[in-house]
């Protein structure tokens, strides 16, 4: 009995001070494989008496089990432990640069229009387009500018040559075109915004050949100028990501609208950057008015049972005012650099469905954005208790 | 249209601010620009006496003055040639900023002599260009005095916006009318006295075309004297921007200004006969009074005598019957002339002056009368003289009009409760003459609104009147009629295809529509019809037939910027001719360069054709296309490598895209160096997909049972595509095969030549058991024999 607790101390401090795995499969062979010791020892219970057995047997058993458990233990730390050393042995260097992402980006006009898109189909509006090469009815005559309207004037609109019928074809000089085609293509109500590109010949820091335009209708039973008012408000206080944006709406002229207003936003000028929701200065963004019920009988829709209103504004001078854009000729440039600056992240998709994160209610207009900045070019301002 | 506060008041009898006036005028629509005071840096200029003037001890040209600012004697050296003893000028004090330089004044030594302020001359005060000398005041100018106050400075210029529909208030009284009407003051009585003449008019006036000039008021008046006009109309004119010239000029300017009524005066002894007004023939010839020669084309209409045509009506008088200072004897002409006539002469001349751009927007017509008798009276006030009866040819043209108005139509279209009490006060205090009519308001429109044509111009004057800030924002209610709401499919479709585009590492650029027609032509065989008739330059004459020379150039011009591995995209409309049906929109894309930079982890490689592939097919795929069900054919249009590009189609007529590298002739042709690659995506070609069953994607099927792959190379002819191999292999079993890639091509040694080496993976998926060894093999040999036979390829 003795000799078993000699046995079992002797063979537990063997596996204790055992620092090698194949030491410890030999100590395993040599204890407890097929001719081990305390194997050895099991094959002399045969030879016992029956109580020799009963005390003896069980007593071996548990040797076995206790030295299998402590092996066992002690190949777990062990390889536990050369493991660690195989990892540490592993080690790289962590600050090695990762290869570059696609560097793709999205023109500030598409995200404006986009943004814009967001906000007016929302509201209920869809989008409607239309051709670039328009006629002089669509552009003009069926939106009450008459033929000798200075707009018609070759300094102003870029035309094509003349046909066999005498018609010139000329460039779009806005998008209205497309509010006569749409109203000309079924009957009212009619909730549509067309953005797009147009054109004037014209050319200076301030003014391109090509520029782009969205402009919104809505001709309904009903409609009047509170509800223009309203959607300006609602579109400005989305678009500019501000809860108390101020308005003006001043009176003014367009042959297409009567009664007509420009709009103003309030903005301060401060070193040369406009900050909008803030300041007593005025920033002009828009034309609007309730639409010429001459427009609407040159489409053929009775003024009496329809009424609606219209506004445009230029979505490269939003896009400028937003996100601080200095130069418009820059626009249509595609310097790489410009593009990269200001131009946005593929996924970086305007949503209404994010709160406003910006804090009270100023916003600055005029810093820098860009694609590797995202947090910048946030997404739209939804705005909770309307 | 500029205007002095002080002439203002003349007309309107009110004890606004400032700024309460600058924010009515913007309110009812005459938008303030701007408001520049005079006086503004000039508070700390006071009137000084030199009383003393001796030589500076060190310098010839400078004097050291002894100068009374009335509170104190101060010592200035002064470089003025004027500066003398008793001379009474403008001083300005250390601390004062002198406007022309800015220039802060501090006590200084000049050449050794103290220095304490300045006597300025009229340029530094920035009232004049006058240098020669400091601002030499009359004697009785009071020292001590500021100087504003003395020369009456303190009088804001308001500058503001005139729309089109606002020719009444070209003229200060009108502008004054509609501030009363705003409830900003009380109008002063605009009444105009006649001026009794003494003997018949001698000049006759007759009027051979009545629709361009309808009417032509005159007067003759002798043995005037002209000269320069009294300081209190040259202040008035200085003050707007305009130099005096003479009295009987002056006072042409000043009651176009102060009355919106343009004027003309001839010197009568240059007058040759009649005065007849008709329409201009072709050729006709005249020299204006802005010292330009004018060939005239027919239908101008034209003031003629005997000698010719002596002036272009309502634009611009001529030189040859101009007033000078020895006129004695003047006609005065008060005319009215189509508004439409004049617009077409003025613009077709490219005359810009003050009469047309009154008559062009239409003149109240009652003043050609009442404008005579102002003009008169102001010429024997200023000139003495003796006038003759007046003369009217023609007949005055009536426009105002009578419009129905129903008072709850301000309510109706503009969005705002106004009574109609208070719509008949403000039509009234407009001008409007109201009768009521039952439920409705007859309403006569005053002689200067020839704008004023219908119900919601009224409205409009309600308005703008009442305030546009009382119009209440409200929500837009709902359709009355279904509509569809939101961004169309292929609205959506090219929103995602300029996603996918960025997301694949081009950048979106915009770029012009236009584009030299040498370089379209390169695309297209340009129509005519899409050739500007007044391109902006003639680099940008052609409407673009293709997206990618744009984008070419582009490129171009970022090389020249130092960049080397560029990709740009744009979506936009080509033009195939000049209908709507000629626009497409198309997606295209080019890169040059490397896919990457320099890198330690990955070897960058040439963009080429596969990579155009890539983009094109990544798009097609986000966009919706199944690019396995899509013909890729070795052909696409000419400015492709005809070697390297192809087509992505649906079948002959319905393509998709074409992608490749740049044919170098293109490049060549567009100045660019390296090679490019590109694709063009005609997003108006993709069908739609056929939404039979919703949104629903149907069942996900998988299998139990294990993958299986098998690797194979084969030895095929370089003329085997490896489309067609892929697809005799995938042939073999198209059950069973669940995938079939491409892993390796290799030719050269090993491999005869004229053939390459395609190694490809393959993935079996039972549906319903396990394959045995011996089925993977039965499967393999059939892959084998079907190679074999599709394309006499062999196992590597």
């Amino acid at each position: 009995m003795d000799d078993l607790q000699k046995l079992e101390k002797d063979i537990l401090a063997a596996i204790e001070a055992c620092d090698d795995l194949v030491i410890l499969e030999d100590i395993r062979i040599s204890e407890v494989g097929k001719k081990g010791r305390i194997s050895l020892l099991m094959r002399e219970l045969g030879k016992m008496t029956p109580d020799e057995k009963k005390t003896f047997g069980p007593k071996l058993n548990g040797l076995k089990d206790l030295i299998n458990n402590a092996l066992s233990d002690r190949k777990s730390a062990l390889e536990l432990k050369e493991l660690n050393i195989r990892l540490q042995s592993e080690k790289i260097d962590i600050s090695l640069p990762t290869l570059p992402e696609n560097n793709g980006s999205i023109h500030p006009i598409t995200q404006v229009m986009d943004e814009v898109t967001e906000i007016f189909t929302e509201l209920g509006f869809s989008v409607a387009e239309g051709p670039e090469i328009e006629e002089d009815f669509y552009n003009f005559t069926a939106l009450n500018i008459p033929a000798e309207h200075p707009a018609r004037q070759m300094h102003d609109t870029f035309y094509f040559p003349e046909d066999e019928k005498g018609n010139r074809k000329l460039l779009r000089t806005h998008t209205s075109p497309v509010q006569i085609r749409t109203m000309m293509s079924g009957p009212p109500p009619y909730r549509i915004i067309a953005p797009g590109r147009t054109y004037r010949c014209d050319s200076d820091a301030t003014h391109t050949p090509m520029f782009h335009q969205v402009e919104a209708l809505v001709i309904d039973k009903n409609i009047n100028m509170g509800h223009l008012k309203w959607c300006i408000e609602e579109f400005c206080r989305k678009f500019f990501e501000l809860d108390n944006v101020k308005i003006r709406f001043r009176p003014s002229y367009f042959p297409f609208t009567e009664p007509s207003a420009e709009v103003d936003i309030g903005c301060a000028f401060k070193d040369g950057e406009i900050l909008i929701g803030e300041g007593d200065d005025w920033l002009e963004i828009m034309g609007c008015g309730m639409v010429n019920a001459r427009v609407l009988e040159n489409v053929n829709i009775d003024p009496n049972e329809y009424q609606g209103f219209a506004f445009g504004m230029g979505l490269d001078r939003i896009a400028m005012l937003k996100w601080g854009i200095p130069d418009l000729r820059d626009f249509f440039a595609a310097d790489l650099r410009w593009l990269k600056h200001y131009g946005f992240a593929a996924l970086d998709i305007p949503s209404l469905s994010t709160q406003n994160n910006k804090v009270g209610g100023d916003r600055k207009i005029g810093g820098s954005s860009s694609s590797e900045n995202m947090s910048d070019s946030s997404p739209l301002n939804q705005n909770g208790g309307q | 249209m500029k205007f002095t506060l002080s002439w203002l008041k003349e007309h309107l009898d009110t004890n606004a601010t400032l700024d309460q006036i600058s924010e009515k005028l913007t309110a009812i629509g005459l938008e303030v620009e701007g408001i520049e005071n005079p006086a503004d840096g000039l508070e700390d200029f006071v009137i000084a006496e030199v009383i003393e003037a001796a030589p500076h001890p060190d310098a010839d040209k400078l004097q050291v003055l002894k100068v009374n600012t009335g509170t104190e004697i101060l010592q200035v050296v002064c470089g003025a040639p004027n500066a003398r003893m008793g001379l009474k000028g403008a001083f300005a004090p250390s601390g004062a900023t002198i406007p022309a330089n800015d220039m802060v004044l501090r006590p200084t030594k000049i050449r050794g002599v103290d220095s304490n302020g300045m006597m300025c001359s009229e340029r530094e005060l920035g009232l004049g260009d006058n240098h020669d000398g400091i601002i030499d005041l009359p004697q009785d100018a009071p020292v001590g005095t500021k100087f504003t106050d003395y020369k009456q400075l303190n009088d804001p210029v308001f500058e503001i916006a005139i729309t089109p529909n606002h020719q009444d208030a070209l003229g200060i009284y009108g502008i004054a009318r509609d501030l009363a009407a705003a409830g900003l003051g009380q109008l002063k009585t605009g009444h105009i006295p006649s001026v009794e003449g003494s003997y018949d008019c001698p000049q006759k006036v007759i009027l051979q075309d009545p629709k361009s000039c309808p009417t032509f008021a005159g007067r003759y008046i002798r043995g005037l004297k002209n000269g320069p006009s009294p300081e209190w109309l040259q202040k008035k004119l200085r003050a707007l921007g305009m130099k005096p010239i003479s009295a009987l000029v002056d006072i042409t300017n000043f009651v176009s200004y102060d009355r919106a009524r343009p004027l003309h005066v001839y010197d009568a002894d240059k007058l040759q006969g009649d005065i007849v007004v008709r329409l201009s023939e072709k050729g006709e010839y005249f020299e204006a009074l802005d010292d330009k020669e004018y060939t005239l084309n027919s239908g101008a209409c034209v003031i003629t005598d005997n000698s010719g045509v002596i002036g272009l009506g309502g634009v611009m008088g001529g030189l040859s019957t101009a007033c000078q200072n020895d006129t004695v004897n003047v006609f005065v002409e008060s005319a009215w002339f189509d508004p439409i006539t004049i617009a077409m002469a003025g613009r077709q001349y490219a005359i810009d002056s003050d009469a047309r751009y009154r008559f062009e927007r239409g003149v109240d017509p009652e003043t050609v009368t009442s404008g005579l008798e102002l003009a008169t009276k102001l010429i024997l006030d200023m000139c003495g003289g003796e006038a003759s009866h007046a003369i009217v040819a023609g007949t005055i043209p009536i426009i105002s009009k009578t419009l129905t108005l129903r008072p709850e139509r301000v309510s109706h279209l503009g969005g705002v409760d106004v009574s109609e009490e208070e719509i008949i006060k403000i039509l009234q205090n407009l001008g409007f003459q109201i009768e009521k009519s039952d439920s409705k308001l007859n309403v006569t429109t005053p002689s200067w609104r020839c704008d004023i044509d219908g119900e919601a111009d009224l409205v409009e004057e309600v308005l703008r009147i009442h305030g546009f800030e009382h119009i209440r924002a409200t929500a837009l209610p709902p359709s009355t009629r279904d509509i569809k709401t939101g961004l169309n499919p292929m609205q959506k479709r090219a929103r995602t295809a300029k996603r996918t585009a960025a997301s694949l590492g081009l950048r979106e650029a915009i770029t012009w529509s236009f584009l030299p027609s040498a370089q379209a032509k390169l695309f297209a065989d340009l129509d005519p019809a899409l050739i500007l008739d007044n391109p902006i330059s003639s680099d940008l004459d052609a409407m673009r037939p293709n997206l990618l020379p744009n984008l070419i150039t582009a490129i171009g011009r970022n090389v020249d910027r130092g960049f080397k591995n560029i990709a740009l995209f744009e979506c936009g409309n080509q033009f195939k001719d000049d209908t709507a049906e000629g626009q497409s929109l198309i997606l295209a894309g080019v890169r040059r360069g490397q896919n990457i930079e320099k890198h330690w982890r990955e070897t960058p490689k040439d963009v080429d054709c596969i990579t155009a592939k890539a983009d094109a097919e990544s798009i097609l795929r986000a966009i919706g296309v199944k690019i396995d069900n899509a013909q890729v054919i070795p052909e696409a249009p000419a400015w492709y490598h005809p070697g390297r590009s192809g087509t992505i189609r649906l079948g002959p007529k319905n393509i998709l895209a074409y992608f490749g590298e740049i044919h170098p002739v293109i490049c060549r042709a567009l100045d660019i160096k390296g090679r490019l690659v590109g694709f063009e995506i005609l997003l108006e070609n993709i069908p739609f997909p056929k939404n039979k069953i919703g949104n629903s994607r149907g069942p996900l099927k998988t299998s139990d049972f294990q993958m299986v792959e098998r690797d194979f190379a084969f030895v095929v002819h370089n003329d085997v595509t490896s489309a067609s191999l892929m697809r005799t292999v995938r042939d073999t079993d198209k059950k069973l095969i669940a995938d079939v890639s491409l892993f390796d091509i290799y030719a050269g040694a090993g491999i005869d030549e004229g053939y390459k080496s395609m190694a490809i993976n393959v993935k079996l998926q039972p549906e319903n058991r396990t394959l045995t060894e011996e089925e993977i093999e039965l499967f393999s040999s059939k892959v084998i024999a079907n190679v074999l036979k599709q394309t006499q390829g062999k196992l590597r």
